[in-house]
């Protein structure tokens, strides 16, 4: 009797071990895969206001010359320019210096040999309000012989749409993950309170408080959330530093500035502690509450 | 204490009426037998007395806590000061007899320390020294009854109620299980036992409460009541 209770139970351990130690992979996984979507998002979305708000920043703007006008005739628009409102300062730039500058940034001998008059004369302006930016490339475009003139705020303007695509993309993944995040985790701690409703019954008979009760599923419940969320920082830190370094080797690397990880560490740390502690407190409250309506 | 005044209970899901009009006081200390038929309402009455469930209408009052009014989030204080005694005991299977009544205390936020020093005290009182690696499986009905007093008994409440305790009993065991609650009543805690054994409640001159329909039908000290048992 003794050792056939003690197999039984044995037996039993290990079946539940298996079927909930699945499930308590599959919640842990779910979370991991919620937070880690979260991060690249926000992380995404982080760094493309940083580069944002750098190139609002850029107080210069080009005015590129039309090209029937000669080097000398070109110069002599720096009157007139530096005659607009709002204009500090004009550096001319030949042709042949912006196709220089062009090919070191590149650092590459693809472009050599290029013919100077794909590129144009242009003035490289200073403005003193970037805040009338719009006027002033309005009224620069109207000076004899400017063909165009570009700021780093138009590109800005197209990072803005990008952005604002990805922040809604990205609340609808995480509130989708999240709430699947939580019926997984509802689940898997449930399996933890089947055969213990009599228990539970029984405890809440001889005077037990909910807080008492649930203490253990919620415990379960914290414990699978912080051990995704930590997972999940881990991954996301390796990842973050993996793309760094391919962006970092690729052509972009002049354009583009990434924040370095260190620097949102500690508050990406935080909350995907926090979210996967959340879900899985939560997961474990919901679980039993139907058993403490007693 | 418990008081009943005018208590109707109707069950939601049924609509059977199972108490209509109820009226008693239990006073501090007394032993006070509960008879009637089957689905006359005892269980019932208990069930309003623990908080399980919430009258239609009327006023119940317990230890000092008015069930009507009573909040959820107080009734784990309230259960304290009661000890029940379920019909079919209750007792959870997979714990051993020492364990089903330490469990009890350490739900209530007892110290491992109080526990390992009144759990065996309670064993004792019960007759169950010697049992105490035990499993529910591999004790009598008797015995089990006793578990399930050991651990109403624990965390010395002010009212001890028995649904029913002697149903799977002999005679001899009935006698020494009503021997052993008036032990303990004569120890200070009220006692209400519900019972159909006429002999049994014959046998202690006790106030009978004897209910029929959900109605009391009469309340004293002469003895069983009513409705006849073989
Ligand atoms: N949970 C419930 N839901 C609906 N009706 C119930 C419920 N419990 C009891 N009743 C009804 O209430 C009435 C009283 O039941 P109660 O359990 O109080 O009787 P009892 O006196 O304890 O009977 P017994 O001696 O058989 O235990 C019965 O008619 C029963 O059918
Ligand atoms: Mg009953």
């Amino acid at each position: 009797m003794r050792l056939n209770r003690f197999f039984y139970l044995l037996g039993q351990g290990v079946k539940n071990i298996f079927t909930h130690g699945f499930m308590s992979f599959a919640s842990v996984t779910i979370i991991i895969a919620c937070l880690l979507i979260m991060g690249c998002f926000s992380l995404l979305t982080m760094n493309i206001d940083t580069m944002i708000d750098e190139m609002q920043n850029q107080n210069k703007v080009i005015a590129y010359v039309d090209e029937t006008l000669s080097e000398d005739e070109a110069r002599a628009l720096e009157d007139k320019i530096l005659a607009v409102d709002n204009v500090e300062s004009a550096e001319f730039v030949t042709r042949e210096e912006a196709m220089d500058n062009f090919e070191s940034d590149y650092d590459d001998n693809v472009f050599e040999n290029i013919d100077p008059t794909v590129f144009r004369h242009r003035f490289v302006i200073t403005l003193s309000d970037i805040s009338l930016m719009k006027q002033t490339q309005a009224e620069l475009r109207k000076v004899d012989s400017i063909a165009s003139v570009t700021a780093h705020l138009d590109y800005a303007k197209k990072f803005v749409t990008f952005r604002n695509i990805v922040s809604v993309v990205s609340v609808v993944l995480v509130v989708i993950l999240i709430v699947v995040s939580l019926f997984i985790m509802t689940n898997t701690i449930k399996l933890a309170t089947f055969g213990r409703k009599e228990e539970i019954a029984i405890m809440k008979m001889v005077g037990a408080t909910n807080a008492f009760i649930r203490l253990p599923f919620v415990i379960e419940g914290l414990v699978l959330g912080a051990l995704g969320g930590g997972i999940a920082y881990l991954l996301m830190w390796g990842l973050y530093e993996l793309l760094t370094e391919r962006v970092m080797t690729t052509m972009a690397s002049g354009i583009i500035t990434i924040i370095p990880f260190y620097t949102v560490a500690l508050p990406v740390l935080c909350v995907f502690l926090g979210v996967g502690i959340l879900v899985g407190v939560i997961g474990g409250t919901t679980a039993i509450r139907n058993y403490l309506k007693v | 204490m418990v008081q009943m005044n005018d208590v109707r209970m109707v069950y939601d899901n049924t609509s059977a009426v199972a108490l209509d009009g109820v009226d008693f006081t239990i006073n501090e200390g007394e032993f006070v037998f509960l008879v009637g038929p089957s689905g006359s309402g005892k269980t019932t009455i208990i069930k309003l007395i623990n908080g399980e469930v919430a009258p239609t209408s009327g006023a119940i009052s317990v230890n000092g806590f008015d069930m009507t009014a009573i909040r959820r989030r107080r009734l784990p204080k309230l259960r304290r000061t009661l000890g029940v005694i379920f019909q079919d005991f209750r007792l959870i299977d997979k714990m051993t007899v020492y364990e089903n009544v330490a469990f009890a205390m350490r739900v209530v936020g007892a110290s491992g320390r109080d526990i390992r020093a009144r759990v065996p005290q309670v064993l004792e009182l019960v007759g169950l020294e010697g049992r105490e690696k035990r499993f529910p499986a591999e004790l009598s009905g008797g015995e089990q009854q006793r578990v399930a007093i050991a651990r109403a008994l624990v965390n010395n409440p002010r009212m001890i109620i028995a649904d029913e305790p002697t149903g799977n009993l002999d005679p001899v065991r009935s006698l020494d299980l009503m021997l052993l609650l008036e032990k303990i009543n004569e120890l200070g805690t009220t006692v209400l036992v519900v019972t159909h054994e006429k002999e049994l409640v014959n046998a202690f001159s006790k106030r009978v409460i004897a209910i029929d329909s959900g109605r009391i039908i009469n309340d004293g000290m002469d003895g069983y009541y009513g409705y006849e048992t073989e």
